[in-house]
C-alpha cells in the first residue's frame, strides 16, 4: 500500500509542476517595457519554490516507498548532530532563497517605482469612482483645469467638477471613459479616487496600482503594442465592483492625433 | 299673442340659452417654454464599460440636461399649478419609468404624490436606481436583468434626481407634485394643462439646468389662455 501511494505522490508532484512548466495556464502578453523584469521575477519565484515543491514530494514518497510497509517499530538514523543544525540549516536556505528573491525582485520595483518620470510624457489624469474610471486629457492649451468636487454633475458629464464658466484651462479639457494612448510613448498617470478605495490594473502592462482617497498617486509606463485592452478595478469598492472597467486603447501616434482632434472638436 | 306673452317667451328663451351657456365649462392654459441664450451642447455619452448597452446605440447616446428642439424650444420642462387650484386627490394609474440602453425614459417623469410609478429594467445588465430624496425618504433598489418591474410612491412634494449606482452617466428626476394639474413640456417645448375652473392661478415652470419660473393668470369659463416661459440659457 505504501509503495502504491509513494508513486501516486510522485506522479501527482510532476502532473502540477507540467502544468506550469509548460505554460498551460500562463501570463498573458507583455505589452510593457519593464513588464519583463516583472515576468523574470515571477518565473524565477515559481522555479525556486516548484524545485522545493519537487525535492520534497519525492523525499516524502521515498520514505513512504521505503519504510511505509515494515511492521514494527523502526528507528531513524538522526540527523547527525541532532536537530539544531538541521534547523539553522533551514533557516539559512530559506533566508538566502528570500534575500536572493528580494533582491532581484528590486530590479523590478525600482524600474516602476523610483525611474525618473520621462519630462516629455503624456499626462492623463484618472479618477476612479463608483463604478467609472474617466480620463482627463489637458487638451489643447496643455493645461488641466482645477477640480472643484462641489461643481461634480454627473448628469451632464461633469465627472470631475471642472469649471468651465470661470476656470478658461477647464475649457478644452477632453474627458472620456476610454483610456486612448499612443505606442511607444511615455506614459504619465496621476490617479485619484472621488469616493473610495479602488485600483489601477492593466494584465498587459503589469501595472497594478491602488487609489487611495486623498492622495494623488502618479504611475509612468510606455506601452510597447497597440491594442484595446481592459482596465479592470481590483480593489474591492461596493456593489458595482464587479462591472467597475473601462478599456485602454493603445494606437499609433497618427490614431492618437486624430483621436484628440476628434475630441477637441466637441 | 300679447307683447307680453313674447316678452315673457324671449325672456324664457334668453335665459335657458344663457344658463346653459353659463355653465362653467374647464378652461385650458397652455404654452410653450422656449430659451435665450447659449445652452450647453448635448455631449456624447461613453458606455464602452457596459458594452451590452454600448451596441443598442447606433450613435452614441447624448446627455440630457438640457435638450432642446427647433425654434429655441427647451423640453423636459415641468409646468404645474402651484396655487390657485384645489388638489385633487391622487389621479389613479401608474407612470412608467424604464431602464432602457443605460438611459432612463422618461429623462423627467412627473407625477402626483401618492400616485404609484413603475420601474422597469429592460436591459441585459444590473442597474441600481437611486432615488436622491431630501423631503421623502431616500433610497435605492437594485434590479438584475429579468428582475420584474417594481412600484414605488412618494407623499411629499420634491423634485428628485435620480441617478444609477452602477452607471455614473445615468441621470433622471423624479416631479413629485402636490397638484394633479401638470405637464412635462415635449420635443416642441408645449404643453398643456387642461380642465382648469375659472380662477387665478400661479403657473411654475421648472428646468433641472435653468431653474424655476412663475406667472400668474386668470382664466375664465371655458377659455383657453397661452402662458409661455422663457428661460436664460447657460453654456456650462
Amino acid at each position: 500500500m505504501g509503495k502504491i501511494f509513494a508513486l501516486v505522490v510522485v506522479a501527482v508532484a510532476i502532473a502540477t509542476a507540467y502544468f506550469v512548466v509548460a505554460h498551460v495556464y500562463w501570463m498573458p502578453e507583455d505589452i510593457s517595457v519593464h513588464g519583463h523584469l516583472i515576468d523574470e521575477q515571477i518565473t524565477e519565484t515559481t522555479a525556486g519554490a516548484g524545485i522545493l515543491f519537487l525535492l520534497g514530494q519525492f523525499v516524502l514518497a521515498a520514505f513512504v516507498f521505503l519504510y511505509g510497509d515494515s511492521k514494527g517499530t523502526r528507528k531513524l538514523k538522526s540527523w547527525p548532530g541532532g536537530a539544531k543544525p538541521l534547523i539553522w540549516a533551514s533557516i539559512v536556505l530559506i533566508g538566502i532563497e528570500v534575500l536572493t528573491l528580494s533582491f532581484i525582485g528590486s530590479k523590478a520595483w525600482g524600474a516602476v517605482y523610483f525611474s525618473p518620470v520621462d519630462p516629455n510624457s503624456l499626462h492623463v489624469d484618472v479618477q476612479a469612482e463608483q463604478f467609472a474610471f474617466y480620463f482627463r486629457y489637458a487638451g489643447p492649451d496643455g493645461q488641466f483645469g482645477g477640480i472643484h468636487p462641489e461643481l461634480i454633475n454627473e448628469g451632464s458629464q461633469n465627472y470631475f467638477g471642472l469649471d468651465p464658466a470661470n476656470d478658461v484651462a477647464a475649457r478644452d479639457d477632453i474627458v472620456v471613459g476610454t483610456l486612448t494612448i499612443p505606442v511607444n510613448k511615455p506614459i504619465l498617470l496621476t490617479l485619484h479616487s472621488k469616493d473610495v478605495g479602488h485600483s489601477f490594473f492593466v494584465r498587459e502592462l503589469r501595472i497594478q496600482q491602488d487609489f487611495v482617497p486623498g492622495i494623488t498617486i502618479p504611475i509612468h509606463f510606455i506601452a510597447t503594442k497597440t491594442g484595446k485592452y481592459e482596465i479592470v478595478c481590483t480593489q474591492l469598492c461596493g456593489l458595482g465592483h464587479y462591472n467597475m472597467k473601462a478599456y485602454l486603447e493603445v494606437v499609433t501616434q497618427d490614431g492618437f492625433d486624430q483621436f484628440l482632434k476628434a475630441q477637441s472638436a466637441q | 299673442m300679447s307683447i307680453h306673452r313674447i316678452a315673457l317667451a324671449v325672456l324664457v328663451i334668453i335665459s335657458i340659452t344663457s344658463f346653459t351657456a353659463a355653465t362653467p365649462g374647464p378652461g385650458t392654459i397652455q404654452g410653450k417654454v422656449t430659451y435665450t441664450g447659449t445652452p450647453a451642447k448635448p455631449k456624447p455619452i461613453d458606455m464602452s464599460k457596459e458594452p451590452s448597452c454600448a451596441k443598442m446605440h447606433t450613435t452614441p447616446a447624448t446627455t440630457a440636461n438640457a435638450v432642446t428642439g427647433p425654434g429655441n424650444s427647451l423640453e423636459n420642462v415641468v409646468v404645474y399649478i402651484s396655487a390657485g387650484a384645489t388638489d385633487n386627490p391622487a389621479a389613479g394609474g401608474t407612470v412608467s419609468f424604464d431602464q432602457k440602453g443605460c438611459e432612463y425614459q422618461p429623462h423627467v417623469a412627473a407625477l402626483q404624490v401618492g400616485q404609484e410609478l413603475k420601474i422597469t429594467n429592460s436591459d441585459q445588465t444590473s442597474h441600481n436606481i437611486n432615488a436622491m430624496a431630501k423631503a421623502n425618504a431616500p433610497w435605492n433598489k437594485s434590479q438584475p436583468p429579468g428582475a420584474p418591474p417594481f412600484s414605488e410612491k412618494f407623499d411629499k412634494a420634491e423634485f428628485i434626481p435620480i441617478k444609477c449606482n452602477v452607471h455614473p452617466w445615468m441621470h433622471a428626476y423624479f416631479a413629485v407634485l402636490s397638484t394633479s394639474h401638470f405637464a412635462v413640456s415635449g420635443p416642441e417645448g408645449d404643453y398643456k394643462l387642461p380642465n382648469l375652473a375659472p380662477g387665478k392661478y400661479t403657473v411654475t415652470a421648472w428646468h433641472e439646468s435653468f431653474g424655476t419660473q412663475t406667472q400668474e393668470i386668470t382664466i375664465g369659463a371655458g377659455e383657453t389662455k397661452a402662458v409661455n416661459f422663457v428661460f436664460q440659457a447657460k453654456p456650462y
